[in-house]
């Protein structure tokens, strides 16, 4: 049990339960679409971009904890942030996930995304926690195509 | 295996089936001596793949270690027996099913390639634009993708009978599709993702009755049912080795003598022709004119013990445990609290497949899997299924003749568990 602790800390439960900016976003200039053809999670991303920078996100979808606590956390990490910012905050959790925590590796640029640590026991759900994320990126690159995680 | 708590007050324990002893079966499985995250292994994804007794590991490598050889050509002693074997397990296949002849015994990959070689060398024959082929609302992406190809090649259309809110299909709706249009129907026997076993037999009177064929997809079926395809008078059969506890990599297809003689080859190559030349090649006899290239020989003298096996228990005892065991199963689950069933035809086999309120089927599984229980969730290959019971994923439990009460105890204390994780 203590690894599914690990998993499942109360910050994602919490987010699962309740996630924040959880809704279509009125004005929103780019949006994306992802889907997990494992599980049937879906996602939709809607941004407001302002020059270089996120000015507003949101989500809406459907999809286990892991996915939908990491989309919620996800829009709360990276609004206000530059395009450039959110890249390199996706390149590091994409790091810590996979366990390729090397030495250029710093678990404090993640703040509240380090409660995903306990996800790199369980490979299968790497995908869950990476979906929104893959889908954030397609719709701040202007993708048309929905995002797949196979 | 400990039974965990939560105990469901006032429930009966009666004894499994008489005749049929499921601590014996236990031990012909290597396998479910196995612990899987230390914890005693569960598995209850039977629907995916069934585990191998050690009869089926041992034909297997016996074949390997003593008669490996290339079958139908050889000249000499291994040869010889590499094809004696291979013959005789497409006979006791024959005989499974109870078809008449070992050459209507068509050695396939898998379920799917059986449908795939109906689909492009029976249906793509007799079908033009405006003509329609008929399935159901619970097929298995298999008993879909194959009849959506040939449509979009041939201007078919694709006629789905629809399912009720318990999974059971409208016969109803079914008699109201079969019209002059109607060129072929291809349904499915036991549901993957509900466990509904269809009335087959009545679907295929219907459509002989304007004389139009029937494929009957058994993959979930044969590891549960006894199939007789002479009463059921299917034009037609498919199903897996590995779900009747076979190898993988082999299945079947059943069609009838003078269907499979009228229709052309499926794939080209060596064993399915009786002479090459430049201008013009002679096709073989059945079964080999579909058995292009070499088979998969290990795994069909596989399958052949795997049969021996199941028939030296007898599905007449198997079925009736597994119904016991269902009713338990079902009885167990449903108990917790914020269990949903989806899928409760009156008659079912070997499924249970249901959603908890508030945790998504992904983070069930993999809670249950952390206590040792294998159970399949997602989609489970049937995405209509799905839609149709407004959920994206289910969890689904699927039994086999060794699965016990104690695991179906297992099973629901590790949803007890769940339920606490995510209050």
């Amino acid at each position: 049990m203590s690894d599914l602790r690990e998993l499942y800390q109360q910050v994602i439960l919490d987010h699962n339960k309740e996630p924040r900016n959880f809704q279509k976003l009125e004005g929103a200039n780019h949006t994306a679409e992802g889907y997990n053809p494992l599980c049937g999670d879906e996602i939709t991303v809607y941004l407001q971009v302002e020059g270089d920078m996120i000015g507003n996100i949101s989500f809406q979808g459907s999809g286990c904890a892991i996915s939908k606590a990491s989309a919620s956390l996800m829009t709360a990490s990276v609004k206000g942030k530059t395009k450039a910012e959110a890249e390199a905050l996706f390149h590091t959790f994409h790091k810590m996930l996979t366990g390729q925590t090397d030495s250029a590796f710093d678990p404090r640029e993640l703040g509240k995304l380090a409660v995903f640590s306990g996800v790199r026991e369980f490979p299968v759900r790497v995908k869950c926690a990476t979906l929104p994320w893959h889908t954030l990126r397609a719709a701040l690159e202007g993708k048309e195509e929905k995002v797949s995680t196979e | 295996m400990t039974t965990v708590g939560h105990p469901i007050p006032g429930k009966i324990r009666q004894a499994p089936s008489a005749g049929f002893d499921v601590e014996k079966v236990r031990r012909d499985f290597p396998i479910l001596r196995g612990k899987a995250h230390g914890k005693p292994l569960v598995y209850l994804d039977n629907a995916a793949t069934s585990q191998k007794p050690q009869v089926v590991i041992d034909t297997v490598t016996q074949y390997y270690l003593a008669d490996n050889s290339n079958i139908h050509r050889g000249i000499h002693f291994l040869s010889d027996r590499a094809t004696r074997a291979f013959e005789e397990a497409r006979a006791k296949v024959a005989r499974f099913l109870n078809a008449s002849d070992p050459r209507e015994i068509i050695f396939v990959r898998s379920a799917t390639e059986g449908i795939n070689l109906v689909a492009h060398s029976y249906a793509r024959r007799c079908v033009k634009a405006g003509d329609e082929i008929v399935i159901s609302a619970m097929e298995h992406h298999s008993n879909i993708v194959p009849w959506q190809i040939l449509c979009e090649e041939t201007g078919a259309v694709l006629r789905v009978v629809p399912i009720n809110d318990e999974g059971e299909l409208l016969v109803e709706e079914y008699a109201k599709l079969l019209s002059a249009r109607t060129r072929f129907v291809s349904m499915v026997h036991v549901s993957n993702a509900l466990g509904t076993i269809n009335p087959v037999k009545q679907i295929i009177e219907m459509a002989h009755s304007r004389s139009v064929p029937v494929l009957i997809d058994g993959a979930q079926a044969a590891p549960h049912l006894p199939v007789d395809v002479h009463a059921l008078d299917c034009d037609f059969y498919v199903f897996s080795g590995h779900k009747v506890f076979g190898p993988t990599g082999i299945g079947i297809l059943y069609g009838k003598a003078h269907l499979l003689e009228a229709m052309p080859p499926y794939q080209g190559g060596g064993d399915m022709i009786l002479s090459v030349t430049f201008e013009k090649t002679l096709y073989n006899v059945l079964p080999y004119k579909f058995e292009a290239g070499t088979p998969h020989i290990a795994g069909g003298i596989g399958l052949g013990a795997a049969i021996d096996y199941l028939s030296g228990i007898g599905l007449e005892k198997i079925a009736p445990y597994e119904r016991e065991l269902l009713a338990y199963a079902t009885d167990t689950v449903s108990a917790v609290p914020g269990v949903r069933l989806i899928g409760t035809a009156k008659e079912k086999a070997g499924v249970l497949s249901f959603v908890l309120d508030g945790v998504h089927a992904h983070d069930v599984g993999t809670i249950l899997d952390q206590e040792g229980i294998a159970i399949r969730t997602g989609h489970h290959c049937a995405m209509p299924v799905m839609r149709r019971f407004g959920v994206p994923a289910t969890a689904r439990a699927s039994l086999a003749f060794y699965n016990t009460r104690a695991e179906i105890d297992a099973l629901a204390g590790a949803l007890h568990k769940v339920r606490e994780m995510f209050a």
